[in-house]
């Protein structure tokens, strides 16, 4: 059981007013709200350890490195992988799916297949996409039924020894979908191929093993985890990071530098180049401790509580339709409200004090999908209430009659 | 009338309503009243992408002035640029060059035109413009 009056309690912003009203938080799947041990830890880093790592032999340098590296290893416990050089910093999910992407271009040849599902985020679109064009490999998608859940028999049917790798989502932004990504992993594996897991919808719901799931790579951002915007974590195996060539080039990703040859630095610096966001990734260590803290299961169990009080609230409203009702789903609820546009009901809600997200979710191919403009998206956290549910339907009842 | 004194006319009609409410109301009332654009016009061509509302804008030049039909898949976005057309069609092209649109701001709806706002009206305001400029080139 979470003790929800001390966890809203860690949470400065959840007692601000927005145009009057108490503000009531649902865009938690577009960024989440930071504890005040994650703003005491930006406060403290910039006020007492400041400076660059890995470089001075000063001692502010030294506690800097430590920290930054004491970080990687908390993520690297979290995700449950084999080696602390396996977790690369990086600026958030959109960076390590290019910087992997990036990285296949020296390993496809013309005709090589990479796929994707029906239900990913821009992000995991459109890096592919530029890799194919480079390389003259092809793009293929898994497609998904009407609830919002990929077709196991069509994702067999795509896989061949020409597909290189497999990159979905664990869970779908813009449906809430959970998706059975052991199943994906082991049957990508049988035909050889790799498999990226684009973990920002998931990591906040629930705690990855990404050695008993098998992910050859494991993204997320720090932002979506209660951490800094800017941040995020890019797992790969061991032997995957060493074979695929450098994303950028640049101070601190190299071993030696001639103007004739420069060899690069082991991992995990090989894929940091350049000073990284210091405070960012050591305070990202700081909101996955937090988070363990309360625990990632009683997270869970809360959050689906939510779900299933909201899905049932909200299905009471006539006319009102959810987009995306996949048996396994984490607490994001998709929806429209017979022929209103989303934007419109986001607009006067926002009036009434609530954040909800509006419009194609940055993933429009899953709007043609379901033959919607978009949609209106609240996803809840650990912190939210069910009393702000009913404050959130009551609105959305308002909203709807002052726009039918 | 000017666009200035049309813009005042619409600024004293909204400083009757005493809250947000009424106010959206009545834009939601304008904007199912709003003139809608003919079929044939509301082509690819003439539709301008807002990050979420779809905006379609149409010009004629008739007798010297420059005449806006519009719609949009949003209400209250329909609401405003029927606000907009109201102030800027039946003018000519010099006045509606000239012309700004402050007046947005003092009915309570700013945030709205915030070029950050993903509705489509900045670029639809845009284009009026881009419409009153092709036809002042073309006429002299």
């Amino acid at each position: 059981m979470l003790d929800l009056q001390k966890i809203r309690a860690d949470f400065p912003i959840l007692t601000q007013k927005v145009n009057g009203k108490p503000l009531v938080y649902f865009d938690n799947g577009a960024t989440a709200q930071k504890p005040q041990v994650v703003l005491d830890a930006i406060t403290k880093y910039y006020s007492e350890i400041n400076a660059n790592i890995h470089r001075g032999v000063h001692t502010l340098s030294q506690w800097a490195t430590d920290a930054y590296e004491e970080s990687r290893g908390k993520i690297q416990k979290h995700l449950n992988a084999k080696h602390a050089h396996e977790i690369i910093f990086t600026a958030g999910t959109t960076h390590g799916i290019n910087a992997v992407a990036n990285g296949f271009a020296a390993l496809l040849q013309p005709g090589d297949e990479i796929l994707v599902s029906a239900m990913e985020h821009h992000s995991n679109i459109v890096p592919w996409q530029m890799l194919c064009e480079r390389t003259g490999a092809v793009l293929k998608v898994i497609p998904m039924n009407e609830k919002g859940e990929l077709i196991r028999s069509e994702y067999e049917v795509l896989l061949s020894e020409k597909t290189k790798i497999v990159t979905v989502n664990h869970i779908s932004n813009a449906l809430g979908t959970i998706n059975p990504v052991d199943y994906i992993i082991q049957k990508a594996h049988e035909v050889g191929a790799a498999v990226l897991i684009d973990g920002a919808q998931a990591t906040p719901h629930l705690k990855p093993d990404v050695q008993a799931l098998d992910c050859d790579f494991y993204v997320f951002s720090g932002h979506k985890v209660c951490g800094p915007t800017g941040t995020g974590i890019l797992y790969g195996k061991e032997a995957w990071l060493n074979k695929l060539p450098p994303y950028q080039g640049g101070g601190e990703m190299i071993a030696t530098v001639s103007f004739e040859k420069t060899t690069y630095a082991d991992l995990p610096h090989k894929f940091e180049a350049g000073t990284p966001n210091i405070a960012g990734g050591i305070v990202l260590g700081t909101a996955i401790d937090y988070l363990n803290e309360i625990g990632f299961e009683a997270i869970a169990a809360y959050e689906h509580e939510l779900l299933a009080y909201a899905t049932q609230k909200l299905e009471q409203i006539e006319g009102l339709r959810i987009i995306g009702t996949a048996e396994h789903k984490t607490s994001v609820i998709s929806f429209n409200v017979g022929n209103i546009h989303p934007y419109d009901i986001g607009t006067i809600v926002d009036k009434l004090g609530i954040a909800v997200r509006t419009g194609h979710h940055c993933a429009q191919p899953v709007m043609d999908f379901f033959g919607v403009p978009g949609t209106v998206r609240a996803s809840f956290a650990f912190y939210n209430t069910k009393e702000e549910i009913d404050i959130f339907v009551e609105a959305l009842q308002k909203a709807v009659m002052m726009l039918s | 009338m000017t666009i200035h004194d049309i813009q005042e006319e619409i600024v004293d009609e909204f400083s009757m309503f005493d809250d947000w409410m009424q106010r959206y109301e009545y834009i939601i009332e304008l904007g199912k009243s709003l003139p809608l654009i003919e079929e044939q016009f509301k082509t690819d061509e003439n539709i301008i992408k807002g990050c979420q509302s779809k905006v379609w804008v149409h010009a004629e030049e008739k007798q010297g002035k420059i005449w806006f039909t519009a719609d949009s898949d949003a209400i209250l976005t329909k609401g405003i640029i029927a606000i907009l057309i109201r102030a800027f069609s039946g003018q000519e092209a010099k006045a509606i060059l000239e012309a700004n649109t402050d007046f947005i701001d003092a009915i309570g709806l700013k945030e709205h035109l915030s070029p950050t706002r993903a509705n489509g009206l900045v670029s639809m305001i845009k284009q009026i413009k881009m419409y009153a400029l092709a036809f002042e080139t073309k006429n002299q």
